[in-house]
């Protein structure tokens, strides 16, 4: 009996404990409900301060192939719901939804002071107009492209130059691998004027390839993750596919890549998400460019120019926020567990 | 003896091929460019006119470190900055850890990945909703302070958390917990790796939750702690994206969000200035080295390794 007791209390505590913690994931997560919702709302109920949670609009009357929006009309002391037929600032003209045969019915005052009649009315069509407006397929073209390319280029070069540090003795083999990691602590700042300088009179500034190129000559954090995983497979499978005659190229890419299949899923997905939100290299080398851009740089852009217009900058932030979620939501076992067990953070 | 040198040679050059990707890399994308850089600093250098290219001496280093007060203002700007976002940032991300890391909790991996989530978005899609919703007409912050609190949030005298020189840190503190994913999974990294024996050691000898919190928790954790300081230095001292996407780069009223990276871009990718750019680089990364050494050198009193390796 008292065992009981003490096995429903943990529960009831698990249970609060989890909601708690639920209450304030919502909160957490409120910001991207609050996206969604304004993606969906009309620019007359943003204007209007209608401040909903749910996209609302003026409720519509159809009658003989017109639309007349409905006011909520103060008449002899009641109020009724009305389609307005004619507005004016004296008086305006109104019919009665439910009885149209009576005919029109005149109202005297200003129609600025009456209140629509909301109902829940989501926009699907902002999808449609921020995806024109934004040039969306161009910036999903260049963002894919990029982050194809450089995923591909990156845990490529990276793997083989983890492989050469996990593997093989060389002289200054520890110095060169601290020096590999000390590039990590190093600003983007330094490195970049001159680089900068060096692509401008190469001609390849507002091109693309500032960005993609460097992505094949790997980078310490990539190699750095896989050289920690490529440390913990058996060197007897090295030694085992050399005396069966291959190569160590053979090896590498037969024998222990294959093993390593996680920890390179999860590079290529550190890297894909890197690539997808990448904003500063982009933003100085295709500078102008609207052609080129990607979607970190086509965002902020339209940021700017559509200001009067928040709904549809909601859309498309939404819209350039679907395919990374996507891919994270299917690789998120991966991902997680990779993040969590590769001894990275370590 | 013969074959075991001739195996070594093997070795070395084996090495050294399938490291050469990032030798290669590392001379023209890093040490090229250090010391161009560095070079730079004393030259009068505008990619708008380069026909001119004249040596300046130390004229860049002067201007930045006496004449120019934008550049000294910046930095302070950013230590302010930093005073305020890291301890809210890393008592967050700790807080986040501990909970997800509780026994009492139910349907950890839901919770972790939904308190991953937001990082997964496009930093620049998250700050453009953080806008949204701080706004203090269509947002809900206000909105939902006003309900709460019964006190009046909205419209314009209410709370402007994009406009407030006042508040305009926290502002992007706050739009930078959104980011903290990697954070919340290190510290929850650490927090896994504490041995349970501990924890049952202390319940037998009667220690509370807060107890096992502070005694065991804590110190056991410090190795991340400073892991995550480091790595939240270095990120500060570079902050720029969330200040240019709010305001385009052109700064907070009164220059409140000139901070030095974003001061940087303006010398060098707006006016093209690549001799006084690079000097700006420079302060920068020295400015990220100064705070990462003074971290590492307290950190011996501080940091606790099981190991006693330090």
């Amino acid at each position: 009996m008292i065992a009981d007791n003490v096995l429903v209390m943990r529960y009831a505590k698990k249970i609060a404990f989890t909601l708690a913690i639920l209450l304030l994931l919502s909160v957490f997560l409120l910001p991207l409900a609050y996206g969604m919702s304004m993606s969906l709302k009309t620019l007359d109920q943003i204007a209007m301060g209608k401040v909903s949670v749910l996209p609302l609009a003026p409720k519509t009357w159809t009658y003989n192939g017109k639309d007349y929006k409905l006011y909520k009309v103060p008449i002899n002391g009641q109020e009724k719901i009305l389609a307005m037929v004619k507005k004016g600032r004296q008086k305006s003209v109104f019919m009665d939804p439910d009885n149209p045969n009576a005919g029109e019915i005149e109202w005297e005052g200003n129609w600025r002071g009456l209140d629509n009649v909301w109902a829940v009315y989501p926009q699907w069509e902002n999808f449609k107009k921020a995806w024109d407006a934004t040039k969306f397929p161009i910036l999903l073209r260049n963002t894919a492209m990029y982050a194809v390319i450089t995923t591909f280029a990156m845990v490529l070069s990276s793997l083989i130059v983890a492989y050469g540090f996990a593997r093989f003795s060389f002289p200054g083999k520890n110095i060169l691998f601290m020096v590999l990691i000390s590039t990590i602590i190093l600003p983007s700042a330094v490195t970049s004027i001159p680089t900068y300088t060096m692509f401008y009179f190469m001609g390849w500034v507002g091109t693309w390839l500032p960005v993609i190129i460097p992505t094949f000559f790997s980078n310490a954090y990539n190699v750095f993750l896989l050289r920690q995983f490529l440390m913990g497979i058996p060197r007897e499978m090295d030694e085992a596919a050399r005396i069966d005659g291959a190569g160590p190229v053979r090896t590498l890419f037969q024998i222990i890549a294959p093993q390593a299949t996680s920890a390179i899923v999860a590079v290529s997905l550190f890297h894909f998400f890197f690539a997808w939100n990448d904003f500063f290299g982009p933003l100085i080398y295709l500078a102008g460019n609207a052609d080129l851009y990607p979607i970190s740089i086509g965002l902020t852009v339209f940021n700017n120019q559509y200001t009067s217009q928040p709904n549809l900058i909601q859309t498309a932030t939404i819209i350039a926020s679907i395919i990374p979620l996507v891919i994270f939501v299917f690789a998120q076992k991966v991902f997680m567990e990779k993040l969590i067990d590769t001894g990275v953070f370590k | 003896m013969q074959k075991a040198h001739s195996l070594e040679k093997w070795e070395h050059k084996w090495g050294f091929r399938f490291i050469s990707p990032w030798l290669i890399g590392f001379f023209i994308f890093y040490l090229l460019p250090i010391i161009v850089s560095f070079i730079f600093t004393f030259l009068d250098f505008s990619l708008s006119d380069v026909s001119k290219i004249s040596f300046a001496g130390l004229k860049n280093w002067k201007r930045a470190l006496f004449e120019d007060k934008e550049v000294l203002a910046s930095v302070g700007r950013i230590l302010l900055f930093s005073v305020i976002n890291m301890p809210i940032s890393m008592l967050f991300a700790l807080s986040v850890a501990l909970m997800l890391n509780s026994r009492y909790l139910l349907g950890k991996r839901f919770f972790r990945t939904f308190f991953y989530l937001p990082s997964i978005i496009p930093l620049v899609a998250s700050v453009i909703i953080w806008q949204g919703v701080l706004n203090e007409n269509t947002g809900w912050i206000n909105l939902l302070i006003e309900k709460i609190f019964n006190v009046d949030a909205t419209g314009s005298d209410g709370i402007r958390w994009l406009a407030n020189p006042h508040l305009i840190y926290v502002t992007y503190t706050i739009i930078g917990l959104w980011g903290l994913g990697n954070t919340i999974i290190v510290f929850l990294a650490g927090l896994q790796g504490i041995p349970v024996e501990l924890y049952e050691a202390a319940e037998i000898d009667g220690a509370g939750g807060w107890h096992s919190l502070f005694r065991i928790t804590l110190p056991m954790i410090t190795p991340v702690v400073f892991y995550n300081l480091v790595i939240g230095v270095i990120g500060l001292m570079q902050y720029f994206l969330v200040p240019y996407v709010i305001n385009l780069g052109s700064g907070f009223p009164d220059g409140l969000t000139n901070f030095p990276m974003v001061y940087f871009f303006r010398q060098a990718f707006t006016y093209f200035n690549m001799g006084y750019g690079a000097v700006i680089a420079w302060l920068i990364f020295f400015l990220g080295l100064f705070f990462t050494a003074l971290l590492f050198k307290t950190a011996r009193h501080w940091v606790y390794y099981a190991g006693g390796d330090k």
